[in-house]
């Protein structure tokens, strides 16, 4: 029972990850590649804490605490200096 | 094998079933992600259900390890980060806008654009008057 909802979890996870590569891969413009990226490493913590919960241990919770105050670094930097010659699929006219 | 203890096995099945809707709404996230049509829209997606998955994930695992300092050295994780991720999502919604990432048909109002023109017709005036 609680085995099946631990592959369940793993599983959804997994799918999460997937999905936002993909989006870093293809996105059109930047800031899309840097939202799934943030996606992806919020999904890194909740993958530490999944397997934390899965094998019953608490060795990684100073990698979660690192992980989630060091987040806002790469983001915050990417969108501040993001131009403005930049290609916008809905806006060709940006100067 | 479980546990005879039965509070043992509530609080792992409690924590098994906050895992599974936690990874729930992490992957609603990214069916936003890839759904979504611009990226001011994708980032609406992709803030507000992973906050709430990562609190639930956190609830679980300390439903899970079941002890008082492994709970003081979680809260700093959802601390932390329901302190970054709305400074990470304002500034990408900033440059989002400046940039012209979103589709301008679907904005109801856009009370930025004539607040923009006039600040930026008030710096020209201010450098015609420097130059004066």
């Amino acid at each position: 029972m609680v085995e099946i909802l631990y592959g369940i979890a793993a599983a959804l996870l997994a799918a999460t990850a997937i999905i936002s590569m993909y989006r870093v891969i293809v996105g059109p413009t930047i800031l899309d590649r840097v939202i799934a990226s943030d996606v992806l490493l919020t999904t890194l913590i909740l993958v530490v804490a999944t397997e934390m919960v899965i094998n019953a241990h608490t060795r990684t919770i100073p990698l979660m605490v690192i992980l989630a105050a060091t987040a806002i670094f790469g983001t915050v930097a990417v969108a501040r200096f993001v131009t403005k010659t930049e290609g916008s699929p809905w806006r060709k006219d940006v100067p | 094998m479980f546990d005879l203890e039965p509070w043992d096995t509530i609080l792992d099945i409690s924590s098994a079933v906050l895992l599974v809707v936690g990874a729930a709404l992490s992957l609603a996230a990214a069916v936003g992600l890839i759904r979504f049509p611009d990226a001011l829209a994708r980032l609406h997606a992709a803030t507000k259900p992973q906050i709430l998955g990562l609190i639930l994930i956190v609830i679980a695992l300390a439903l899970s390890v079941r002890s008082w300092a492994a709970l003081l050295l979680l809260l700093p994780v959802i601390v932390f980060q329901m302190l970054t991720s709305p400074i990470s999502a304002h500034m990408v919604g900033r440059s989002g806008y400046r940039t012209g990432a979103y589709d301008p048909d679907g904005l109801v109002a856009d009370e930025l654009a004539p607040d923009i023109e006039e600040a930026s017709r008030s710096s020209v005036v201010s450098s015609d008057d420097d130059e004066a």
